[in-house]
């Protein structure tokens, strides 16, 4: 008993048959191929499979595939628009990374951070990560990483 | 990780979404799925099917008239917290959605779905309570009214009937002297509130205090009102001394403790958070 | 070598890394993004109780669901005939090594205990699945904790191992050091319990096995540190399939803190199972399952003293522990809380007589293995949290007791009472630097001026120091451990001088590409863009030990530099060839060989290379080609040291610890490249915090895990914590070609002493002597009452 979903992902027309019970996450990562947002937890709290709901940051392992359809959707594959993202740019620059494992949502969130508030103190930018674990950095060059793409996209 | 099977109803009307609840007694129904998807990750509940009210308009307005606040069951807590309306009309609510969850939970999260699932950890209850706001409710014999007091009945059980829908939340919009505050004391792993306190108070025109109200969340199996911290402050000065002397003898029936926080020092933190909520409510006031 | 130089991106240099393009663009293939054409997926029923034999299994409507391929349990791994093992890797004198077995045959012993197996066409269907398997289990009493669990009627986990006991361990001399108390002016005595800890890697284990049934050969895709210890113990003894016809590919993967060393059963059920599907097979845990799956951390309870004379001198040590090994002994558990704990006890203190005890118990708990630190932070804790009560008792200052009792820099190589010898070190420089950074005299002001207002300030030391950089193989083979600790690198100079690197090194988040070529790019003066360097993958590489026990550095690039040197030593002869020189008469630089006193007439190291691959003209003796292996085995540990501050806030009204301040000054000898040092004390200084004051796994008395999700295990968030302060002191390691030591554990080594001592010192004023981790909120608030 599928139900047929029509999404636009990553600037590309989608269309699926999906069981109810598919997560947006499995959809994008076992059907789309998008691997590049990630599985982390079970229980919506490590936000590795962050993604841009019609613009917005969503935990896409608590959304149904169903409940997005005819949303647009950005993947960490489709935030780099023939260069990356500011964002992209200022965690590689600012070694904001270790496994790279939460980076993916952790970048979309960020992106999300900086959407709704342009110019974050640290202490807005700490809490406005409380939905992304990562186990590696200590987040400390990730707030690094943060200011700096808050300075490049205010330009 | 994996939820179990269900069907899946996407009605476009409140009246439908009641028919089809009234057709399945197991159905749930779903509006964010930030309370209900992570349990049936779990598995900790599987539903026969879902109603998906998400995409129905009527549920997703917020507006002011007649003094009244009205927010539609599937407004997100972003919304809520963002929301100029409501800021004015009931900051304490904008403030307590401000805090739930994180940034993601907050875009897909709702007013509804919270109230509905009634997790007395969760960080709206207290701040409805607080607010007394009446909960509009739709069944298959038309709607009715439940106060907020009324609503919640014990640990994630409101008064919501197996085939009704929460469709609306109503809050009589804050009048001049009135300040409130929500203060959470939050759990390290899960964000949700060991404490959270929603305070609101009135003060006169000669500053004395003529109305208040002071709600907890997480403390024990629903939100509570603390009526008597209320009742000694009225008629006080609201100094920091008043407010210290009126939680002094707080104390939450049947407060839990779990392995985190014992049920003892949920009671005191109940008072220092309270203390501090309500000396913020008052200097908003 | 170190200070050779290659532009801006050699050796010392803080570029960028290499690996995070992929990273930061979704494009890296960690093993759960990994799909193969025909692939189903595996999922294991776990035990719910701690004890309980198992009466039967009924795997019947399970087996009749659709999609479902194959139901199995213990009896069917026992009819295929493979060893089904999950063994020891390190044996200690009278240890008890009861079997453990892929499966549970009879008797689950612990909340996660595999019963079953489901292999499904899809993840959802193998899920369901799992539901209707029917266990009639038998429940029986349970144990957790590790002192209780020795009490004579405790509920036994093995039957052949009475009162739980796993082993029965010392180091040090008790006679001296009861000695030495019986002299004591004054003794510090401290009871301990320091908290078992979940790893929560961000990516959660996971296998790929992809069995090929005509050529019997197995490829197997895992999360894992260490994909060579996890082919020989796939192949000895769990699946006996031969080891050259077993292939273990590390894709990216995601974080592991000691999680992904350990040999499991569920990576060698997912094997088995499509050796019987022939089929490839992938399992994924959830992070639920990780929970009751992966080796934790921690867990000791103990008792410290130590004895002071009269003039604040540390003169013994005495310390008796209860470790938990859990259910079963994982991989290398009996080292942890032995040779990685028990040695570490002198710190950085002359102390002249040590005694260490210690019980390795089993309890009915997942089991407990190395984690990010493993034992020496355990060690490092007792000491540190010893020497502020010794501070208290003698009524010394916590910094001066400390600079009393250093081992003096003048010292080295010191010889411990407690095995090591440690070669080097200046524990007062670094003191004196993080003191100075800190302002300590200023904060003692301030701390009571705000006293005085009912504010509660603490500083925290931890003078710490470690022994990583696993290890000399000689001398671990002595102490038990069945498996050497050298480690392999390859150095392939291509015919167009580009380099290809192979190590036995196997990273997953330390940037081991970046580094190792900056290695290699200083070593033979060849661009950095010219080099890659390849890991974690059986099949291309020389057998190597991993990445573990911060020893990447230390033995990978030790092996890597030792390689290098063999390439620049046969290039040299090939260039003195060329240039018709004697072979001593030949300079090397910046990746050019020529004459002494000659530079214009050079031969370019990819010259050479062109020139060995051509064969055509080369020195007689010489073998074409341009590459070199080396196995380096280190000739001791390496030992990283440093101070590390923390200052705190108590709330005086809710009991809330709040850190203000975190400092770091560490030696960890010579910096392959700064900023990646600097990465990797943050994320061990974070995991410390999160240890001292968030993290603990809670199993009830019945030893069920309470904290079972990530709803109730607290993994540190962004604004628990500050921006922390680095800095370093450089004391080169004298024992290898790098003088490198180690990094990835320093930061979770050190800090739960520091944060704790500072929350102890912010409370003093309510007489409390210690808090047990983690420091929440509650326990502080009871301290204050």
């Amino acid at each position: 008993m599928g139900i047929s979903i029509e999404l636009e992902v990553n600037g590309a027309s989608v269309s699926e048959e999906v069981e109810p019970r598919l997560l947006l996450a499995h959809l994008l990562r076992e059907e789309l191929g998008l691997t590049g947002t990630k599985i982390g937890c079970d229980t919506s709290q490590c936000g590795s499979c962050t993604i841009l709901l019609d613009g917005q940051a969503v935990k896409s392992c608590t959304v149904l595939a169903v409940q997005a359809d005819g949303s647009e959707i950005t993947t960490i594959e489709g935030l780099a628009n023939g260069e990356y993202h500011p964002m992209q740019q200022a965690f590689w620059d600012n070694h904001g990374l270790q496994c790279g494992f939460c980076t993916p949502g952790m970048i979309i969130s960020c992106v999300d951070l900086l959407s709704t508030n342009p110019q974050p103190s640290e202490d807005e930018i700490r809490h406005g990560l409380e939905g992304n674990l990562c186990r590696c950095t200590g987040y400390h060059n990730i707030v690094r990483a943060v200011q700096t793409a808050a300075e490049t996209m205010n330009g | 990780m994996f939820p179990s099977k269900f069907d899946y109803h996407r009605p476009s009307s409140v009246q439908e979404a009641v028919q089809i609840l009234s057709d399945n007694p197991d159905a749930k129904v779903l509006a964010g799925g930030h309370s209900l998807i992570p349990v049936m990750k779990l598995r900790l509940a599987t539903p026969s099917a879902l109603i998906d009210i998400g995409r129905i308009d009527a549920l997703k307005g917020i507006s002011r008239a007649n003094g009244s606040l009205r927010i539609g069951a599937c407004v997100t807590y972003n919304e809520i917290a963002n929301s100029g309306v409501v800021q004015d009309a009931a900051p304490l609510l904008a403030e307590a959605a401000g805090q739930i969850g994180d940034r993601q939970v907050r875009y897909r999260g709702t007013i509804g779905g919270n109230l509905s699932h009634a997790d007395p950890a969760s960080d709206l209850p207290a701040a409805a309570l607080a607010l007394g706001a009446t909960l509009h409710v739709s069944g298959p014999n038309g709607s009715r009214s439940v106060s907020a007091s009324e609503f919640f009945v014990d640990l994630m059980m409101t008064s919501l009937q197996a085939d009704e829908i929460l469709t609306e939340v109503e809050i009589s919009a804050a009048s001049a002297g009135t300040g409130s505050a929500y203060v959470k004391f939050e759990h390290p792993a899960s964000g949700y509130a060991l404490c959270g306190a929603a305070a609101v108070v009135t003060r006169g025109a000669g500053g004395s205090c003529t109305g208040a109200s002071l709600c907890f969340n997480g403390v024990s199996a629903t939100a509570v009102s603390a009526n008597g911290v209320a009742a000694s402050l009225v008629g006080s000065d609201l100094s920091d001394g008043a407010i210290e002397s009126a939680v002094s003898n707080l104390s939450i029936p049947d407060a839990a403790g779990d392995m985190f926080a014992s049920a003892g020092y949920r009671q005191e933190l109940a008072k220092a958070i309270g203390a501090q909520a309500l000396r913020t409510a008052r200097d908003r006031a | 070598m170190a200070g050779e130089s290659n532009g801006a991106a050699g050796f010392g240099s803080s570029i960028r890394r290499r690996e995070d393009p992929e990273l930061i663009t979704g494009r890296a293939k960690y093993t759960d993004d990994l799909q193969l054409a025909g692939m189903v997926y595996c999922t294991i029923l776990r035990s719910d109780y701690a004890h309980a034999g198992i009466n039967s299994i009924d795997t019947s409507e399970a087996e009749a669901l659709d999609g479902v391929l194959g139901v199995y349990t213990a009896k069917d791994i026992e009819a295929s005939g493979v060893p089904g093992g999950v063994p020891v890797g390190w044996l200690l004198p009278g240890l008890k090594t009861p079997e453990h077995y892929m499966l549970a045959k009879d008797t689950t012993r612990y909340v996660g205990d595999g019963v079953a197996i489901v292999v499904a066409e899809d993840q959802y269907t193998a899920h369901d699945a799992l539901e209707l398997i029917y266990v009639d289990y038998e429940p029986r009493d349970g144990v957790a904790d590790p002192k209780k669990a020795t009490a004579d009627g405790a509920p036994l986990v093995h039957d052949d191992a009475p009162n739980n006991i796993a082993f029965d361990w010392e180091i040090g001399d008790k006679e001296s050091t009861d000695a030495a108390f019986a002299n004591a002016a004054h003794v510090a005595s401290l009871d301990i319990v320091n908290n078992r800890l979940i790893p929560n890697a961000m990516e959660p284990r996971a296998a790929l096995a992809d069995y090929n049934n005509i050529t019997g050969e197995l490829v197997l895709y895992m999360t894992t540190q260490n994909p060579h210890i996890h082919r020989l113990l796939m192949s000895l003894a769990s699946l006996g399939l031969p080891e050259h016809k077993i292939r273990v590919i590390a894709p990216e993967v995601g974080g592991g803190f000691g999680s992904k060393i350990h040999h499991y059963a569920d990576e060698a059920i997912a094997s088995w199972a499509s050796m019987q599907v022939g089929r490839p097979v992938k399992w994924t845990a959830t992070r639920t399952e990780t929970y009751i799956t992966d080796a934790h951390g921690r867990d000791h309870v103990t008792h410290g003293e130590m004895a002071i004379d009269a003039d604040g001198r540390f003169i013994g040590l005495r310390v008796d522990t209860y470790a938990a090994m859990g259910a079963y002994l994982s991989t290398f558990a009996p080292a942890v809380p032995t040779y990685l704990y028990g040695t570490l006890m002198s710190g950085e203190y002359d102390l002249p007589a040590i005694y260490c005890h210690v019980y390795g118990v089993f309890t009915h708990t997942v089991p407990v293995d190395a984690y990010r630190g493993a034992g020496r932070p355990e060690a490092t804790f007792i000491v540190e949290r010893l020497v502020d009560e010794a501070a208290r008792v003698t009524g010394l200052d916590p910094a001066e007791i400390r600079r009393r009792n250093f081992i003096s820099p003048d010292a080295f190589p010191y010889q411990t009472q407690v095995a090591l010898a440690y070669d080097s070190g200046n524990y007062i420089g670094a003191l004196d630097k993080a003191l100075e950074a800190i302002g300590y005299d200023d904060f003692r002001k301030e701390q009571a001026a705000a006293r005085e207002q009912g504010k509660y300030l603490g500083l925290g030391l931890s003078t710490y120091i470690e022994a990583c950089g696993l290890a000399p193989s000689a001398v671990v083979g002595s102490l038990g451990a069945q498996a050497g600790q050298w480690e392999s690198a390859v150095v392939r100079v291509h015919a167009t001088g580009k380099v290809t690197v192979y190590s036995g090194c196997s990273g997953h988040g330390q940037g081991h590409e970046t580094t190792f070529a900056q290695i290699v790019a200083s070593a033979l003066g060849v661009p950095y863009d010219d080099i890659d360097v390849v890991e974690g993958d059986t099949g291309s590489m020389p057998h190597g030990w991993g990445t573990y026990g911060s020893r990447s550095a230390a033995t990978g690039g030790s092996a890597i530099a030792s390689a290098a040197e063999k390439v620049v030593d046969k290039a040299r002869t090939i260039a003195a060839h060329l240039l018709e020189a004697a072979e001593e008469d030949i300079e090397f630089e910046d990746g050019n060989f020529f004459v002494k006193g000659s530079p214009d007439q050079s031969q370019s190291l990819p010259d050479v290379a062109l020139q060995a691959y051509l064969a055509h003209n080369l020195p007689k003796g010489i073998e074409p080609a341009l590459e070199a292996t080396s196995f380096y085995d280190p000739a001791n540990f390496v030992y990283p040291f440093g101070t590390h501050i923390a200052i705190v806030e108590v709330c005086s009204q809710t009991g809330n610890v709040t850190l203000q301040r975190y400092l770091a000054v560490d030696d960890v000898g010579n910096v392959i490249n700064p900023m990646i040092v600097d990465g990797q004390v943050h994320g061990g200084i974070a995991q410390g915090i999160g240890q001292s004051l968030y993290e603990t796994a809670v199993y009830d008395e019945g030893a069920n895990l309470l904290s079972g999700t990530m709803l109730d295990y607290a993994v540190p968030k962004a604004h628990f914590m500050p921006s922390f302060e680095t800095d370093r002191t450089v004391t080169p390691c004298p024992h290898n070609p790098l003088g490198v030591k180690g990094v990835g554990e320093a930061g979770s080594i050190a800090s739960p002493a520091a944060v704790v001592n500072a929350v102890v010192d912010a409370l003093s004023p309510f007489g409390v002597t210690h808090i047990d981790m983690p420091v929440t909120s509650e326990k502080v608030w009871n301290a204050m009452k």
